[in-house]
């Protein structure tokens, strides 16, 4: 493939596979059976970006095994609806027709482990978004790096990824010990601890002990989107949840331990002095239909003062649509995004000021990414949000 | 003048010759560099005010935003784009960067060897300071 035997595409793609292996010491390339892909929004992008993808497509860049996308920069259905400019529109869906020319299925999704692409225990991927590279590591026990758009990409061609970093065993044992002493009461604390515990780490891997708590496991892709935003984590374990940590043990010999018993650091850090909420974002990372169907709950028969976007992917969307969720929801006036998240679509130009959200992602990321002023709380805090036009700050 | 050899590690194949310019610090290149002018344009860069386009580009490393590999694409879309890169040792954004945009690039280099106005040429694993 080096030699360019197989053609200019796979002879970059590989160079890419081989250089990063060089770079990061690795001794091998090993197979990947799954690749999550992300550099889809034009906003992050850019025609130059769009260029490349274009090129590399029209050289004959094909994908060997199962790739989903991250989210694009709009619902790619319903953005005129949404109020996203027309040349925005156009080159978003220039970028969908390039991957999609390379065989890659457009999940548009950062949840793709929902729809379809989920790796099994041991599996060595390719993914990049970082929550979803935390949700593989942690909650599957798959094995991935936080990989680039074209080294995602390159993994995808190729077929393969250079073997380094947490594809190997010795990485993947936990260098801290967080004794999580305080209670987690909603998925909101589960944000708020990822965020305390990724600040401290960085991009080191902990190993939690959570107090009498086990949660189902999609919660745990709200923990650690936020571990992954505020610091750098891509994998975690929690005793007696996650595989990795039911099977060995994963502390390393001289772990650092640290103690987290108050979230209020957290809440204060992500919540900006407002009460008026115009827009109440949920689904970061995207919504699960046991969510919509909890909203829909909450709202059937109601009328909402603020906007509520609930972002999710295509697939729920329309399982959501199925299940009469969307147009409990719809009714109510929330609506239902495809496709998209609000940390790469250009909202900033859609005239919201405030926002409030159940995620600490979204928290973190929305105030340099969007100039937004963010409240964080639980999702009945948000909901009530959407229902009053406020969100009441607690003294 | 005789000419000094200096064995790298091949990031990028291929061959180039070119002009040095040389930076002690880490180039950054999304927002560090103009990929309409070629021209550094972060503040108090050491190159800063500096075309990089048609140079062998030598510095230690690379540094900030992962879009920076796109940057060093439209760089040479644009025709802009430095002749060879030559690092100390490579990271990620500038490695995929220079593939992308088919730039030759060596690491593993002892960059004090060279100065800013040296006529440099890469080839594969071997740099040519005249």
């Amino acid at each position: 493939m080096l030699a360019g035997e197989q053609g200019p595409a796979i002879q970059k793609a590989m160079e890419i596979v081989v250089a990063l292996g060089k770079i990061y010491g690795a001794t091998k390339l090993v197979p990947v059976t799954s690749v999550q892909v992300a550099g889809v929004s034009y906003k992050n992008l850019g025609q130059a970006g769009l260029d490349f993808l274009r090129e590399w497509a029209a050289e004959g860049a094909r994908v060997r095994v199962p790739t989903t996308l991250n989210p694009a920069g709009m619902d790619l259905q319903a953005w005129r609806e949404l109020g996203i400019p027309e040349t925005f529109a156009r080159r978003q869906e220039a970028v969908i027709e390039a991957y999609r020319a390379m065989g890659i299925s457009p999940t548009c999704s950062c949840t793709p482990y929902l729809v379809g692409n989920v790796p099994g225990f041991g599996e060595h991927v390719a993914w990049a978004e970082s929550s979803a590279v935390s949700f593989a590591n942690s909650v599957l026990g798959a094995r991935t790096n936080r990989e680039g758009g074209p080294s995602a990409l390159a993994a995808a061609i190729t077929g393969r990824t250079a073997a380094y970093g947490l594809h190997l065993d010795e990485n993947r044992l936990a260098r801290y010990l967080v004794d999580v002493r305080c209670p987690l009461r909603s998925e909101a604390d589960l944000g708020a601890l990822g965020y305390l515990i990724g600040q401290k780490v960085r991009n080191a891997v902990p190993y939690l002990t959570l107090p009498s708590f086990h949660p189902s496991i999609l919660p745990l892709k709200t923990l650690g989107a936020a571990m992954a935003a505020s610091g750098a984590v891509a994998l975690y374990h929690v005793a007696g949840v996650t595989p990795e940590a039911r099977h060995a043990n994963m502390l390393a010999p001289d772990a650092q331990r640290m103690v987290i018993a108050d979230l209020s650091p957290a809440y204060a850090a992500l919540n900006a002095p407002v009460e008026k909420i115009d827009l109440v974002s949920i689904g970061c990372p995207h919504a699960s239909l046991e969510e919509i169907a909890e909203i829909a709950r909450a709202v059937e028969g109601k009328r909402l003062q603020a906007a509520l976007w609930i972002t999710t992917a295509r697939q729920i969307k329309e399982k959501a649509a199925e299940a009469g969720y969307m147009a409990t929801i719809e009714a109510a006036g929330g609506r239902l995004v495809a496709d998209t998240c609000l940390v790469v679509a250009p909202i900033d130009a859609l005239g919201f000021r405030t926002l409030a959200t159940n995620s600490a992602k979204m928290a973190f990321y929305a105030p340099s990414h969007s100039g937004l002023q963010v409240r964080f709380g639980p999702l009945e805090q948000c909901l009530e949000a959407a229902l009053t036009g406020r969100m009441k700050r607690e003294t | 003048m005789t000419k000094k050899r200096l064995h790298g590690r091949v990031i990028k194949h291929g061959k180039a010759q070119g002009i040095a310019l040389v930076s002690p610090e880490p180039i950054g290149f999304l927002g560090g560099v103009d990929p309409d002018t070629g021209i550094v344009i972060e503040l108090g860069h050491p190159l800063q005010g500096e075309c990089v386009a048609g140079r062998i580009l030598v510095f230690p490393t690379g540094k900030g935003s992962t879009v920076g590999s796109y940057t060093l694409y439209r760089l040479a879309r644009n025709g802009l784009a430095p002749a060879g890169i030559i690092n100390t040792e490579s990271e990620a954004i500038v490695a995929v960067g220079a593939i992308i945009a088919g730039i030759p690039m060596v690491d593993q280099v002892d960059i004090s060897q060279i100065r800013t106005g040296d006529a440099v040429s890469i080839d594969g694993e071997v740099v040519t300071i005249e």
